[in-house]
């Protein structure tokens, strides 16, 4: 479903991404950890055209993100991004966040979508919430209704970059729970997260990334079952024992 | 110090007589609070309503209004494109917003009407040149209508660009994600949370438009101040005319400042704080 063959990307000299190599196949979860800075956001970014990039082929669903005649919004639209900060559209309600793109992209009519909308509203518990701003939420229910804004486009596959990690402890499993629920529905998910009892439970595989390479990408049990070497082992003890 | 100065606010209650359908009446009125007699308060009564100097009042505020609002038409509709232009990808387009923008705002406006005015006209092709000058109604209205519009866009793109430029990325991000298209992310969301955020500084700058329609006179514009100083110039009663040009430009300011409070109340975004005003 989504296949990164061999990108590299630079900010100016600096390279941000090096000869990286990943997949993730239809119905799978790949986890994405590594330090700070070490380029998973813009790994991610680059799987939906938000960041460009320089060398290598990216393609998702067997169109290519980089070519030039693709189209962006179309493809952006089959995929789902779930941000730290949730980015919520703060001018309008929770109802009015989903409802936006299915209208302008997917010109769905305004009852249908916000018919779709108080479904999903109801699958992620907050069909309560619809008529408020998004400044009047938690992050936890902030967070889900970002989720629920993307379902919306029926994507088929979803991004998420460090989902809860902006959130209160006692907010993460709710935002989790809702994860798990879509990754157990056979959801194709990336996910960057350093929650690494969410890779244990739903990844097929986990990615270490470090200093823009990819250093490690293995099956959910070797990942975790195998003494890691080097760079990830050092990573995985100081964020197991968080 | 003392001043020898004969106060009569009643020159300002003047009217002709044929625009007063209850001459009676207004002529009482006038009369009850003018000077003793009461016989000149009429158009051709008497030496002090040599002119119909209400109806210059009230037609001087009717141009400043209509100049000031048209003018702010342009300035918010120029403005936010110049704005917009100066936060896309591409160079040329920036470059082409910020030279206007350095350009209409480093001008004195003085100059810029008159350029308007007097050059602009000769630089046109020469139909249109002659158009202007010799068919189109109210050229001076026009040209400060124009004039003004386009100063204050230059001030306005700056508030556009920098309300467009506290947005965080994500936002951006988040709306294309969902698959809209750049001009969308900026229709839906840049640009209506930016408008929100930079009311106050609007809302001054809609009020600069005001006072600034004063120099319009220079031109030949019958807005408020010129009536003033017309009307200062037939009965040498200056301190009532500019006084009462004063509160008439204060009360347009206070009516204006309310109508965004209540404009910025109602659209107000949850949990934030516009930018301070400028
Ligand atoms: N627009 C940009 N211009 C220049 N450098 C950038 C830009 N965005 C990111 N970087 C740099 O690229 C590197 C990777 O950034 P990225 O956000 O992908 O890291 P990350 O792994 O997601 O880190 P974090 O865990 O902090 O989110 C960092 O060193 C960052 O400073
Ligand atoms: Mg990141």
């Amino acid at each position: 479903m989504i296949e990164v063959e061999n990108v590299s990307k630079w900010f100016g000299d600096f390279q941000v991404l090096d000869d990286c190599s990943t997949q993730v196949d239809k119905g799978q979860v790949v986890v994405v950890c590594g330090p700070s800075g070490s380029g998973k956001s813009t790994l991610v970014k680059c799987v939906n055209g938000l960041e460009p990039f320089q060398e290598g082929i990216i393609t998702v669903n067997g169109v290519s993100v980089g070519a030039e005649d693709t189209n962006l919004p179309k493809l952006r639209s089959q995929i789902g991004m779930v941000f730290q900060n949730f980015e919520l559209f703060p001018h309008m309600t929770v109802l009015e966040n989903i409802c936006l793109s299915q209208m302008k992209v997917l010109k769905r009519e305004k009852d249908e979508a916000e018919e779709r909308g108080m479904k999903l509203l109801d699958r992620v518990d907050l069909i309560d919430q619809a008529a408020k701003h998004p400044a009047h939420l938690s992050g936890g229910q902030a967070q889900r209704v970002a989720i629920a804004r993307a379902l919306a486009m029926d994507p088929i596959a979803m991004l998420f970059d460090e989902p809860t990690s902006a959130l209160d402890p006692e907010m993460i499993n709710e935002v989790l729970d809702v994860m798990v629920t879509l990754a157990q529905e056979g959801m194709t998910m990336m996910v960057i997260t350093h929650e690494m009892g969410f890779a244990k439970q739903v990844a097929d595989r986990v990615v270490f990334m470090d200093e823009g390479r990819i250093e490690d990408d293995a099956g959910k049990d070797e990942f975790f079952g195998e003494p890691r070497g080097g760079r990830a082992r050092l990573f995985l003890s100081k964020i197991l024992t968080h | 110090m003392e001043m020898k100065y004969n106060w009569d606010w009643s020159v300002l209650l003047c009217r002709l007589p044929e625009d007063d359908p209850t001459g009676t009446s207004e002529t009482t009125f006038g009369g009850t609070t003018a000077t003793a007699g009461g016989a000149a308060q009429t158009f051709d009564t008497g030496a002090d309503c040599a002119q119909p100097y209400l109806d210059w009042i009230v037609s001087g505020l009717g141009w400043t209004v209509v100049v000031a609002c048209c003018a702010w038409v342009i300035t918010i509709s120029l403005g936010s494109v110049i704005g917009v232009s100066r936060t896309v990808n591409q160079p040329m387009v920036r470059a082409i917003a910020t030279t206007y923008v350095e350009i209409f705002r480093n001008i004195p406006l003085l100059v810029q009407m008159f350029i308007w005015f007097f050059v602009v006209p000769e630089l046109l092709p020469e139909d249109a040149g002659r158009w202007v000058k010799r068919e189109l109604p109210l050229p001076e209205y026009w040209t400060a209508i124009v004039c003004l519009g386009m100063y204050h866009a230059s001030r306005t793109a700056e508030q556009v660009r920098a309300g467009i430029e506290s947005i965080p990325l994500g936002q951006t991000h988040a709306g294309l994600a969902t698959g809209l298209t750049r001009v969308q992310v900026y229709r839906y969301i840049l640009l209506p949370v930016s408008y929100r955020i930079i009311i106050p500084p609007l809302t001054s700058d809609f009020m600069g438009i005001f006072k600034n329609s004063s120099v319009a006179l220079t031109i030949g514009v019958m807005e408020l101040t010129a009536q003033s100083r017309q009307i200062a110039e037939y009965t040498f009663n200056i301190f009532e005319a500019f006084t009462v040009a004063t509160v008439l430009y204060m009360m347009v300011t206070l009516i204006v400042v309310t109508v965004m409070r209540v404009v910025e109340a109602k659209v107000r975004i949850p949990g934030t704080i516009a930018m301070g005003g400028g």
